[in-house]
């Protein structure tokens, strides 16, 4: 019993970063229209970075939970301005392929400087230690991912729903001629929208950093992971995107528990499942 | 056009045919070979239907597996296991393929990529495929039990034949009624779809035939190398095809050749030319090239999407249509 739930809680963690990570490329691929393969990278140098600013300049935790995502956020505005907007009138693979060369050049980067070893980073002392529930004992890390997820998941849900903002946003990806006759900036709104998105990836590279093994090849299995959730969950929905990455990593927590061998393959194996049922995806219209 | 072609194809195959005896190293020119085949397969798909497909490393490793487990533990004779390969590839891509044409464009790829990844998965558990280390020492054995491969020469002769057997393959699939519907698909789904097409059983077809050919790779591949090995698998496989045709040319015939040869000798020779160049200029960091791989890949992919999306033949023909043009 205590070991399914803390895979359940561990499954937990997991897909809290799959909902971060489908939610930035949802939002991305709804108004840019490129399937920013590049997440991946930008989620490991949220973590690299981390590690690199407590190694190098004694930064904590908290400081970089908040830096990791501005300055990464700004690095794709630098790549949104300087190499997507050449490619919007383009068919979509392109923007797949150039996502993929800038995911190379990015983790050969790192590589080139880290190798592929793991590096250690320590769980801020606040959170570190775990509470007993009673019933389990709770790692406190653990918990405060979730939660923390979870406020910026619904943050993001609210913001782009409810707000005029949001609205714009909605707008523009409906029909972004139509919005930029309104007098609304479009191209503006493009570059912070991609600068926003690979923010969210940063931020659960930082959050990740002390729970998973941080090395320069750390986005590569995650973001072909999100892609399948991606697939099953359609990206037609915000809430859609949040609720299948959360799902997900429950169901893959349970399965280590029951099947450690399919543990690998689970979400896999239920992308093909969805895409016989129901091939637009769980929350997903046919676009 | 169609003589210069014609021209151009019979000189590189003299080329090939004589390679060997002009300084290439047979091994060597087998494994390009074998990726041009890959190449031109991934193309098909491509470059003539339109389809990205991100998964293509699982026809590829998954056949290099089955013939290396065949000839090795089975002790199939080469012809059978080249041809275990190809059927492989070819069952392995109808799955994929009924599974991912259920969605068009970009989910297209990002479900290849998934169940490719799914395979890699199955590739490093599975007990026969030898895990982190691989298939070893894959014999190549005798071909109808009649011609040892164990010679390099003899070995090589035999790939380039079928390489050669497979691009006419495929250049006939793509001058045939067949490959002009595949252009219309391309084109324009909707239309080819009113017109009366059956859209989805072209494409599963192409994707099939596309696998199948990429199996054949993989195959031969196993055979050349004598091992298989999860890089085959990997989803940096499926990039790297993509990349080799990107470069080449998409949906030109020739283009997937080219592109095909220049990545894998720049990426055997980017350490070299690291080397040559710290040696000349004395900056230290370009020693530090040869591991810098995947940067160079990168790079290149970025200049390709961004100025040079017709790739190195599709210049080459874009060019020479020009001057036609200005003759006539």
């Amino acid at each position: 019993m205590p070991a399914l739930l803390s895979q359940l809680l561990l499954g937990l963690v997991n897909g809290s970063f799959y909902a971060i990570l489908s939610l930035g490329l949802a939002v991305i691929f709804g108004l840019l229209n490129v399937i920013n393969f590049a997440h991946g990278a930008l989620f490991m140098m949220g973590a690299v970075l981390s590690w690199m600013a407590m190694n190098y300049f004694n930064v904590n935790y908290w400081v970089m939970l908040v830096a990791a995502p501005i300055i990464v956020g700004l690095f794709g505005v630098l790549i949104e301005r300087l190499l997507l907007r050449w490619i919007y009138k383009l068919d979509h693979l392109y923007g797949l392929l150039l996502t993929l060369g800038l995911t190379l050049l990015i983790e050969g980067g790192f590589r080139s400087v880290y190798g592929v070893s793991g590096l250690a980073y320590s769980t801020p002392e606040a959170l570190s230690g775990g509470t007993n529930l009673g019933f389990m004992f709770l790692p406190n890390y653990r918990a405060w991912v979730v939660v923390a997820s979870l406020v910026v998941c619904f943050a993001t849900w609210y913001a782009i729903e409810k707000t005029r903002l949001g609205a714009y946003l909605r707008a523009g990806t409906e029909n972004p001629r139509l919005v930029e006759a309104f007098g609304v900036n479009v191209p503006l709104m493009v570059t912070l929208t991609y600068g926003f998105g690979v923010a969210l990836a940063a931020f659960a590279g930082v959050l990740a950093a002390p729970v998973i093994q941080i090395s320069p090849l750390m986005g590569q299995n995650l973001i072909i992971i999100v892609f399948a959730v991606v697939v099953i969950g359609g990206m037609g929905s915000i809430m859609g995107a949040i609720l299948t990455g959360l799902g997900l990593g429950v169901i893959e927590g349970l399965t280590k528990v029951f099947y450690p061998e399919a543990s690998a393959t689970v979400v896999f194996v239920i992308m093909v499942v969805v895409l016989l049922i129901r091939p637009a995806g769980l929350f997903g219209s046919e676009k | 056009m169609k003589k210069i072609s014609l021209v151009v194809y019979g000189v590189l195959l003299l080329a090939l045919v004589a390679a060997p005896f002009i300084g290439f190293y047979p091994v060597f020119v087998m494994k390009v070979l074998c990726f041009a085949l890959f190449a031109c397969a991934f193309n098909l798909l491509l470059g003539y239907t339109g389809m990205l497909s991100f998964g293509h490393a699982a026809f590829l490793g998954g056949s290099a597996y089955l013939t290396g487990h065949a000839l090795k533990v089975w002790h199939l004779t080469p012809e059978l296991g080249l041809i275990a390969g190809t059927l492989a590839g070819a069952l392995l891509g109808l799955v994929f393929g009924w599974l991912a044409i259920r969605r068009q464009g970009i989910y297209f790829s990002m479900i290849t990529l998934a169940l490719a990844q799914m395979m890699y998965f199955v590739a490093l558990q599975a007990p026969f495929t030898g895990g982190e280390d691989g298939l070893q020492s894959v014999p190549r054995g005798k071909l109808f039990g009649l011609i040892d491969l164990r010679d390099d020469l003899t070995m090589y002769y035999v790939a380039l034949v079928i390489v050669v057997a497979a691009f006419l393959l495929i250049a006939r699939t793509v001058h045939s009624p067949f490959g002009q519907v595949l252009k219309g698909i391309k084109e324009n789904e909707p239309r080819a779809i009113s017109l009366g097409y059956d859209v989805n059983r072209f494409k599963l077809l192409a994707f099939v035939i596309s696998a199948a050919l990429s199996g054949l790779a993989g195959s031969l591949k196993t055979l050349v190398l004598g091992f298989a090995s999860l890089s085959d698998v990997h989803w940096t496989a499926s990039g790297h095809v993509i990349l080799m045709t990107l470069v080449g040319g998409l949906g030109t015939l020739s283009g997937p050749l080219v592109g095909s040869a220049v990545v894998v000798l720049l990426e055997n020779k980017v350490g070299d030319f690291g080397s040559f160049m710290a040696h000349l200029t004395g900056v230290d960091w370009f020693n530090t090239l040869g591991e810098s791989v995947t940067m160079v890949t990168g790079l290149i992919f970025v200049i390709c999407v961004l100025a040079f999306r017709r790739g190195i033949m599709g210049e080459v023909i874009a060019f020479l249509d020009r001057r036609k043009g200005r003759k006539a």
